[in-house]
């Protein structure tokens, strides 16, 4: 196997995989502090604001390690160096 | 119109103009826009301010825009609001502004790209060691470095560039995940999700802001509240 076709099919397996286990974890994260929250404001709804506004930073932060995942995924189907240098290898 | 094409990752590959080692790149261009709309709109609408009952509606917007800001950093850090807001504000509607305008067609993010936000994480970097030495001189500020045990002092160096990283990896890979997503739906199933998604996208672009200004508010106010504590502590 030639090594445009080793590259080629090592990225795509990867970037599939990376988002797909990538997302388990922040997804279970999220669901445990929305669950959290919730039941805060079930208990005390005069501090709704204050909870809500925690809860969104808490759960951007936990999105932020699916996101990290995302850009990797991104960057070997968009911009693989290495693609790019074994297509011009192969080309020139 | 394609500015970005569907295998570029960032408008900073579109380059628009070239003059020996300057380039004119698609980020450089929105981020003016941006700005323009920012400037333009503040000195229109600051010319005539009127204190008493009638005021014109583009104060009233503006009114909100600065209590709600301000109401937020009163939250986070009890006093000095008023010397924070013009940084908290400036980076808070220039990424809310700049996520906001993707609704227009032809129009790319500048936040989309890793430039940009690298340059607003770079800000907030240097930002929070000049606040915390300008409200606690510079010994007290660097013995917070070492303070609950001399050999914290790589994890709190670490920490630093850690978030630093983190805050600009994060408004980048929320919004070039959007631009992508919707790319790509246009490919696949054109007219009614890409739409839904420019929806969602317009609400992850101001959470995007504003998760972004909060979380400098933090690192501000962490950096220039644990003297207070120690103090109480101590008392």
């Amino acid at each position: 196997m030639e090594s445009t076709t080793l590259i080629a099919m090592a990225s795509i397996v990867t970037a599939g995989i990376t988002m797909g286990i990538g997302a388990i974890g922040p997804a279970l994260g999220q669901g445990r502090a929305v669950q959290g929250a919730l039941s805060s404001m079930a208990q005390q709804p005069d501090e709704r604001n204050s909870l809500t506004r925690t809860l969104f930073v808490g759960l951007a932060m936990i999105e932020s390690i699916a996101i990290y995942c995302f850009v990797i995924s991104m960057i070997l189907v968009f911009a693989n160096p290495f693609w790019t240098y074994v297509v011009k290898k192969a080309g020139g | 119109m394609e500015i970005v094409a569907i295998d570029q990752i960032s408008p900073d590959a579109v380059i628009l103009l070239q003059i020996g080692f300057i380039t004119i790149n698609a980020t450089l261009v929105y981020t003016w826009l941006v700005m323009a709309i920012l400037v333009v709109g503040s000195i229109l609408i600051t010319r005539h301010l009127s204190t008493d009952r009638r005021l014109s509606r583009w104060q009233n917007v503006m009114e909100l825009i600065v209590n709600a800001v301000m109401g937020e950093i009163r939250e986070i850090s009890r006093e000095r609001v008023k010397q924070y807001f013009p940084f908290i504000g400036s980076l808070f509607l220039f990424i809310a502004l700049s996520n906001m305008l993707t609704f227009i067609p032809g129009y790319v993010a500048p936040t989309s790209s890793l430039t940009t936000t690298a340059a607003l994480a770079l800000t907030v970097f240097f930002a929070v060691p000049i606040y915390g030495i300008a409200s606690q001189g510079v010994l007290e500020y660097l013995k917070e470095y070492f303070r609950p045990n001399f050999l914290f002092f790589p994890f709190h160096v670490m920490g630093e560039f850690s978030r630093t990283l983190a805050l600009a990896v994060r408004l980048f890979g929320n919004l070039m995940s959007h631009e992508k997503v919707v790319g790509i739906l246009l490919a696949v199933t054109p007219l009614f999700f890409p739409v839904v998604m420019q929806v969602l996208g317009l609400l992850i672009g101001i959470i995007q802001a504003y998760i972004f200004a909060v979380l400098t508010m933090v690192y501000i106010a962490s950096a220039t509240q644990a003297h207070e504590e120690h103090a109480h502590k101590h008392k």
